[in-house]
């Protein structure tokens, strides 16, 4: 590892705790697990020079407005620095680098980041599911009907043709999703399932059944960052910011160059490379596991197996607490919660839990790495983070 | 429900031509003039060199499937009552990939590496969908 000192470091994390926040709007959700982060970091409102938003699903606080200007009014907030950034479900993963890089830069000294919705209270459940799996070309791909789940089902396809993967190996994935929420109080699904169960529940989309696809939840998190030098006075740990990177080659499906290999492979080798380190040196990684066959991809295009080797490593118990490198013990997008926009942001929080060791039986032992990957569109759009243990 | 309940799409500048010929059930994409290559989906210049000089070549509308999938739950209301369809990433000859549907074919049926043609589904009186169907299912 690089030489840590000059660096950013997350200091306070806050999210929702459980799969429903009925009652409460965007705005207010926003608040609340903001105000946690804060509360966390032992700091108050006067200490936060910096706000990153992600925007919000809720047009009354967006439109024509700039959303992380409207929250930090609400709460009380005087940015120096503040930015929505708008990138799709990996922005998570980018707030963090962007929230690091502008106090190395002394641009502001702590920036607090959030992204949460009432995804499922809000509207009805299918409201919420058609919200979430809209998305195609308008004149190239949306007139097929290709819904999301059907996107992934191609490539998950073309990667079962190209190199043998199965069903059942993609299945496997859930398993352990789910066997991780299990530890996981606040977990939506808790109940361990099995291959069997997967491959029998109802196809979504050949070959991609129910328990393939994540689930849809409320909720969110925010989470604190500031310079190393400043984190060291403040009452937790703190989890360094190593290094970050991003990649890019489409943003439909339509224009793809590949459907078996994507640009998590330059946004790993990026943030890797930043951090002085390599895929072994990582303890834990969380993946973007909206779908199955989403998880093996990134195992094999971030270098934790071969290319076509991801569904046998999942297979072999690599991803499950306790294997080679243990992916999400939170339960994942698959089994413990999914808001939306906000989906990936309880990895982010989990990998700094995880790395405080605070993380009671899905704890992952002597953790000190964490690598956090983002995924955006139909695997088009990449962010990655690498934390560890200061 | 009538078909134009679906989406449909909006022709745009780019994409005028490409409607116009799929009305008349030709299949084109655009060529560069400076550096030859062929990209799909239309656009305004090329992805390859950032020429404006885009010609439209006129395909043979035969390839084969690169990935399949049949819905079984269409998550828009508008297509509730063509499920099971079978969407598919065809190969054109020519090497371009496109988005389309497999028609005319049991789910059991398809296959990667399946030879396919084009059909044009006449979805209203200005848009024909280029859809496909197994290459050996052609009237002689």
């Amino acid at each position: 590892m690089k030489d840590p000192s000059g660096r950013a470091a997350i200091v306070g994390i806050g999210r929702t705790e459980g799969p429903r926040t009925p009652g409460v709007n965007s705005l207010q959700l926003h608040a609340e697990v903001a105000r946690k982060a804060i509360l966390d970091a032992g700091l108050k409102l006067a200490d936060i020079d910096g706000v990153l938003t992600a925007g919000c699903d809720e047009p009354t606080y967006c439109e024509e407005v700039a959303h992380s200007a409207v929250l930090s009014e609400y709460m009380g907030l005087k940015p120096r620095f503040t930015y929505t950034i708008d990138l799709g479900t990996p922005v998570f993963a980018k707030m963090v680098e962007v929230a690091a890089t502008a106090i190395s830069a002394g641009l502001c000294r702590t920036v607090l980041l959030a992204c949460a919705e009432p995804t499922v209270s809000r509207a009805s459940r299918t409201q919420a599911v058609e919200k979430m799996t809209a998305f195609g070309h308008p004149e190239f791909e949306l007139p097929y009907g290709v819904s999301i789940p059907a996107f992934y089902a191609l490539i998950a396809r073309r990667h079962m043709h190209e190199y043998g993967t199965t069903g059942a190996q993609m299945a496997r994935v859930a398993v352990a999703m789910r066997r991780h929420a299990g530890l996981n109080p606040w977990a939506r699904f808790r109940d361990p399932i099995t291959v069997e169960d997967v491959l029998a529940s109802p196809m979504i989309a050949d070959p991609l059944h129910r328990l393939d696809c994540s689930i849809t939840t409320d909720g969110g998190a925010a989470l604190v960052v500031t310079s190393l030098d400043h984190a060291r006075d403040l009452p937790h740990q703190p989890i360094v910011y190593l290094g970050a990177g991003q990649g890019y080659s489409h943003e439909h499906l339509v224009a793809a160059p590949s459907l078996t290999s994507f640009a998590a492979v330059e946004s790993g080798r990026d943030a890797f490379r930043m951090a002085g380190l390599k895929t072994g040196d990582v303890d834990i990684a969380f993946l973007y596991d909206n779908f199955t066959i989403a998880v093996i991809s990134q195992l094999e295009d971030l270098g934790f197996c071969g290319a076509g080797e991801g569904g046998a490593f999942v297979e072999a118990g690599h991803i499950d607490l306790g294997g080679r490198i243990p992916v999400n013990p939170n339960g994942g997008l698959l089994s413990e919660a999914h808001p939306g926009r906000p989906g990936g942001i309880f990895h982010l929080t989990e990998a700094v839990a995880q790395l405080r060791g605070a993380c009671g039986e899905r704890q992952v032992r002597d953790a000190e790495t964490a690598l956090v990957h983002g995924v955006g569109g139909i695997m088009s759009n990449h962010a990655t983070v690498i934390l560890a243990r200061a | 429900m009538s078909a134009t309940d679906r989406p449909l799409p909006t022709p745009t500048g780019d994409s005028e031509a490409f409607w116009r010929a799929c009305k008349k059930e030709m299949l084109t994409a655009q060529r560069c003039a400076d550096c030859g290559r062929l990209q799909f989906y239309p656009r305004r210049y090329c992805t390859s060199c950032l020429s404006e000089r885009l010609e439209w070549s006129t395909l043979s509308g035969r390839g084969k499937v690169y990935s399949h999938s049949t819905v079984f739950r269409a998550l828009s209301p508008a297509f509730q009552k063509d499920i099971p369809y079978i969407v598919a990433v065809v190969e054109l000859a020519e090497g371009l990939r496109m988005m389309t549907q497999i028609v005319e074919c049991a789910p059991e049926a398809v296959f990667v590496g399946m030879p396919v043609e084009v059909t044009f589904d006449h979805v209203s009186d200005e848009i024909a969908l280029p859809k496909f169907r197994r290459a050996e299912a052609k009237q002689p």
